[in-house]
């Protein structure tokens, strides 16, 4: 069992090296990352909005609703929600989303790739598949910090509206409470997380793609299985780095 | 000419290829024929690079694969054609991006020429008015054709085609067959054909390697079959009635 697993993650390592090798012509890389800007990054932008929204709101609520003591300021509700979108809510709530939608995504697709022989094809014509599969995601998804960028945004403005049109705090007090003990480099931090989690988002649903053995019930299963890999990883990662960078 | 010696090949401690050897020769059809199991397709990815055997070599017009260097394998893959089982079309791609996709990746050619040479291929095929289809709006015989297309476009030296008649209807398996037999003597390369059916062999087997249990059981031409008193071969080719008497009339002339 453990020997799988170390196999497996040594697997994962050698597709990276691979993945840079005998790279695609520029000409027809630029159109496919184009193309998953499109489908990881540009198609991940409703859902993240809205997610980021109500759950912005939702902090702010349930903030304000615990907040039964005369004596604590209004404006930490405004604190809280910034706290809370910033360090984890858009960095690695949304990254766990996008495990799930991206992540399956990539998986499913070059997963029937693999069942309907296109990557043999790509391989029997001279062409590095990994290279020109899972190239263009990599790149496409180091544009991943941007969507989390919205997502801050956009979580803090719901945290605003619900706080300000829901009845439990000022707008002054809870721009207030976004402005208190601000330390820049919790941006930073939020952002070189998600640069990692993009890495991992681009990756690990690709080697379970592009290595699954089987049909299409199988495709569903690596899905599954990616999902959840990719979950773990991330959150994993997310203790690391936090015990690395803010302690 | 692509010349197998003694090529063996193992999965999981079970051997099944047990030292083939053979020559397929330049300008002709060459059929791969044999029961399910009998190694047929290990062979055939064997050739294709992505199996690597244990034992033995294959050398592509004196060019040993296992002897190139990575760089040499990508360029000799470069050489190769392929017809998959299902196609294996991209299917995110129209026909005519299907078929102008190594022109794309291997080749300085302008859209113009790109656009001409998919052009020309696929009025080859017959398939002149399908190019902004997508593989999923046209039919199976036309997924093979433009699986066809696609694998002469870049001037191939080998051919190789993994079943190209399954799951298509007997007419349509003419045509298939045909046009592989008249694009490997128009084109003059070395055509490998895996397959099972016995309407293929009589077509077009200008060469045939039949396999048996992982061995070479026989080999010879489609006129060759029929005065064969090689039991292995007439047991496979003769199971139909139909084959028994179509011997039978061929032998009493």
């Amino acid at each position: 069992m453990l020997i799988r697993y170390l196999s497996q993650i040594g697997k994962y390592f050698l597709m990276w090296k691979e993945i840079f090798n005998k790279p695609t012509k520029w000409s027809v890389m630029k159109g496919l990352i184009f193309k998953e800007i499109d489908d990881l990054i540009i198609g991940s932008l409703g859902i993240v909005a809205f997610i980021s929204f109500f759950v912005g709101g939702v902090v702010a609520i349930q903030t304000a609703l615990n907040l039964t003591n005369p004596l604590i300021p209004k404006y930490l509700i405004g604190y809280a929600t910034r706290q809370s979108i910033i360090l984890e809510f858009a960095p690695t709530f949304i990254s766990i989303i996008m495990a799930g939608k991206v992540g399956s995504f990539i998986t499913s697709s070059i997963g029937t790739m693999r069942v309907t022989e296109q990557i043999d094809a790509l391989e029997v014509m001279g062409v590095n598949s990994l290279n020109y599969l899972v190239f263009p995601k990599l790149i496409a998804l180091l544009l991943y910090p941007f969507v989390i960028g919205i997502s801050m945004f956009l979580g803090i403005f719901g945290g605003f509206i619900a706080s300000v049109y829901g009845g439990f705090g000022n707008s002054s007090d809870f721009i207030d409470g976004l402005q208190i003990d601000f330390i820049p480099f919790h941006i930073t931090y939020a952002f070189i997380k998600t640069l990692i989690f993009a890495l991992l988002l681009a990756t690990i649903p690709s080697f379970h793609g592009y290595f699954m053995k089987g049909g299409a019930l199988e495709v569903g299963k690596a899905s599954t299985v990616s999902f959840v890999w990719t979950s773990v990883t991330i959150i994993l990662m997310n203790y690391i780095l936090t015990q690395l960078l803010l302690t | 000419m692509i010349e197998v010696k003694n090529v063996e090949k193992s999965f999981g401690g079970t051997k099944v290829l047990k030292g083939v050897s053979t020559v397929f020769e330049t300008g002709k059809t060459n059929l791969i024929i044999g029961q399910s199991g009998s190694g047929k397709t290990v062979l055939l990815k064997s050739l294709l690079g992505i199996h690597t055997p244990e034992v033995g070599t294959i050398s592509f017009d004196g060019r040993i694969y296992s002897d190139l260097t990575p760089d040499e394998k990508r360029e000799l893959r470069t050489e190769i054609g392929m017809v998959f089982q299902g196609s294996a079309l991209f299917d995110s791609m129209t026909v005519a991006e299907n078929v102008g996709f190594p022109l794309k990746m291997f080749t300085n050619n302008s859209k113009s020429e790109t656009k001409d040479r998919v052009d020309f291929v696929l009025k080859r095929v017959n398939l002149i008015d399908a190019h902004h289809k997508l593989p999923s709006e046209i039919s199976g015989g036309m997924q093979k054709r433009v699986a066809i297309a696609r694998a002469i476009v870049n001037n191939p030296k080998y051919l190789f085609c993994d079943e190209p008649n399954s799951g298509l209807d007997p007419n349509t398996s003419i045509l298939i067959d045909n046009l592989i037999k008249e694009i490997t003597e128009e084109y003059n390369i070395t055509t490998v054909i895996n397959s099972h059916d016995m309407n293929s062999v009589m077509e077009i087997g200008e060469n045939i390697l039949f396999l048996k249990n992982g061995l070479k059981a026989w080999q010879g031409t489609k006129e060759e079959i029929f005065r064969t008193d090689n039991e292995a071969i007439v047991e496979f080719v003769y199971s139909s009635n139909l084959f028994k008497k179509v011997r039978e009339a061929y032998l009493k002339g």
